[in-house]
């Protein structure tokens, strides 16, 4: 019986993964085709990502999408585990979910509509104080950083809910002062959540395309940006060899996170015993 | 650090002589909660030296009472004083006294040597007396060998020797204890008392011991305060509270206990006579000035107050029951005979076992009579 289910569910998986995951091996497939045509295997060859090298616009679009990810996760964790310790603090107050889910409603909103209402407050701060004068990789940090801050505030929030409040109470009772507190005590254990905060925020905001396209202005192309304009004009070789990179990058960064995760969990329930 | 904790030393306990001033002071205490009263109206001295008890059921407000004391709660109305200056609202990082949570609070990513040193970093202590300070605690707790190991390769004693000798190292005026010994199996856990017990004899700190367990307040305290519902119900040694309860909550609470409702027919002198209608028994008891005939009473009396014997006693100043034996056990060192009177109620008693027989004395439904002495009877009016 149980060989029979799980012939069954695995055949089922295999459609599922199938589904999920063909696509991106066909991208990664043929970045190494040596064809000029998209669809027609023409042999191995490595000659897509020597051109991606040579691309003088495509490594400036990488390099402003990576120092853009880079500021803005690093703001959004700061931001982030400000919010999320603010709201574990205060304890128990009236309208404490009402904020609680205003921390993380950016994380439903379409993000067309986050892009648009950013779009419409830089023009209007523009008329208003001059500032900013005019759109760009600042811009775009910003809005990076307003939409990434909800995922670190709610990774943080969350271990912070598990943290045992003695061991804050303990440190006091030892004569810490409570902002001595959480640097000694709080931050170093909930460090890993950080660090996977800060690595989701920088996969996020590498990836954004839309809410970067709208609050952009001349010259400023994230890597996203260029791709989509690119194809625009029908899809090179090229693309599927810089696919496969940011694939790589973005699963490395999704993977470290998750083991992050996964080992803060343990040694949490390592402490708990 | 070395002095000689008064209670112990001194002939007359610190708490009965009129010359020693109190070292802990709560005043008229009380916290409240959203409307929910957790501490009502506590007054309590506890003197210098003393393993102090607070004990009570889950949620009597004891750890708040506790936590009053440490710092982390403020009380809605009164004061807290420690060695005469008032705490009431001085923070927890600035009271000379220390806690140890229920659940250790071992910090996690510390070793053992860096926990215990937190406290004296944040004193600001040189870092050679740190060294020397905390190497000793280590020791008088036997975990010499244990500086460098993280919390999660200790056991749950190990991790609780810790926690105590993180909160013992800054000498604090008063060591306060949330149910120490909860979280520990019944063997560690009677190890653990005494070695409790040896080490505040050793330093001599003032202990604060709040708990839900009554043998555990038992063996350590030199003072019990029983608590409930916020307040304090009576405040003394063990063996006041076990020989002389205030009321039928106290009687109960410590240990078995049979209660036996009653009016007093006679009051003659020193003694009188309560008819107890449930057993339909004569109980002699100790009369006192304020008893009157027709006053409605509960007669307490421990099991091992009464003997139990299979003709009946001589002495006629003795209350005597009449019952058969309705089950037993056995427990080794003792057997506990619940015995089931001629008017259909259970009385328990406890004997020793002082003659080595593989043979039972009394077997099930032997005829028995239950005796005690005019002391014994502990007379409860609430």
């Amino acid at each position: 019986m149980n060989r029979q289910r799980s012939t069954f569910l695995i055949t089922i998986l295999c459609f599922g993964y199938a589904f999920l995951y063909i696509p991106i091996v066909m991208v990664v497939i043929y970045s190494f085709n040596d064809s000029r045509i998209v669809s027609v295997w023409g042999g191995f060859s490595f000659r897509w990502y020597l051109q991606l090298l040579e691309n003088r616009q495509i490594i400036e679009a990488a390099l402003l999408s990576l120092r853009i990810a880079f500021v803005s996760a690093t703001v959004a964790t700061a931001l982030g585990t400000l919010a999320g310790l603010a709201l574990a603090r205060m304890g128990r107050f009236r309208g404490r979910i009402l904020f609680t889910g205003m921390i993380a409603a950016p994380l439903v909103m379409p993000e067309v509509i986050t892009g648009l209402s950013l779009l419409l407050l830089f023009v209007s701060l523009q008329d208003l104080v001059g500032w900013p004068g005019g759109r760009g990789a600042a811009t775009i940090t910003i809005g990076h950083i307003t939409f990434s801050m909800a995922y670190v505030a709610v990774i943080v929030q969350s271990r912070l809910m598990s943290l045992d409040e003695s061991l804050q109470e303990a440190a006091m009772d030892l004569g810490g002062r409570p902002f001595r507190v959480t640097l000694d005590i709080t931050l170093p254990i909930i460090a890993p959540a950080l660090l996977s905060g800060w690595l989701l925020a920088f996969t996020l905001s590498l990836d954004d395309l839309v809410i970067a396209s709208f609050v952009s202005g001349p010259g400023a192309s994230t890597l996203p940006m260029w791709i989509f304009s690119k194809i625009r004009l029908g899809v090179t070789p090229d693309i599927n060899a810089l696919a496969t990179v940011i694939i790589t990058i973005v699963s490395l960064g999704v993977v470290i996170a998750g083991w992050l995760m996964f080992r803060q969990e343990k040694q949490r329930q390592r402490d708990v015993q | 650090m070395t002095q000689v904790s008064p209670a112990q030393s001194a002939e007359k306990p610190a708490w009965l002589d009129p010359a020693t001033k109190p070292f802990i002071r709560v005043e008229g205490v009380t916290k409240n909660f959203n409307g929910f009263t957790a501490v009502d109206n506590v007054d309590l001295e506890i003197y210098q030296g003393e393993l102090f008890a607070i004990l009570g059921g889950s949620g009597c407000g004891k750890t708040t009472l506790l936590r009053i004391l440490a710092g982390f709660e403020r009380p809605t109305s009164g004061r807290i004083l420690i060695d005469g200056a008032d705490m009431t609202a001085v923070p927890p990082y600035e009271r000379p006294v220390n806690m140890m949570f229920q659940s250790y609070a071992v910090f996690p990513h510390m070793t053992v040597e860096k926990n215990v040193a937190y406290g004296l970093k944040k004193e600001g202590a040189p870092k050679a007396e740190i060294q020397t300070r905390v190497k000793e605690m280590l020791e008088l707790v036997q975990l010499d060998g244990f500086a460098e190991r993280k919390p999660h390769q200790l056991s749950g004693g190990q991790r609780q020797r810790v926690a105590l000798a993180r909160a013992l190292v800054k000498r604090p005026k008063v060591l306060l204890l949330d149910e120490p010994l909860a979280a520990l199996d019944k063997k560690l856990r009677e190890h653990t008392q005494f070695e409790l017990m040896n080490i505040q004899d050793q330093i001599g700190v003032t202990f604060i011991v709040v708990t839900h367990d009554q043998d555990e307040a038992m063996t350590l305290a030199t003072r019990i305060a029983v608590m409930q519902a916020g307040r304090f119900i009576q405040c003394g040694t063990p063996k006041e509270i076990y020989e002389y309860p205030v009321n039928r909550y106290v009687a109960d609470f410590f240990g078995t206990i049979n209660l036996f409702e009653g009016t007093v027919s006679r009051v003659e002198g020193e003694g009188m006579e309560v008819e107890c209608g449930a057993i339909d028994a004569m109980v002699k008891a100790k009369s006192f000035e304020t008893i009157q005939p027709n006053t409605r009473l509960t007669i307490a009396v421990r099991p091992e107050k009464i003997s139990i014997t299979k003709e009946p006693p001589d002495h006629n100043d003795k209350s005597v029951l009449k019952g058969v034996v309705w089950d037993l056990g056995y427990h080794g060192n003792l057997s506990i005979y619940r015995v089931k009177t001629d008017s259909g109620v259970i009385v328990q008693v406890s004997a020793q076992n002082r003659i080595r027989s593989a043979e039972r004395v009394l077997e099930w439904d032997d005829v028995v009579y239950l005796s005690w002495d005019v002391q014994s009877s502990v007379v409860l009016t609430e």
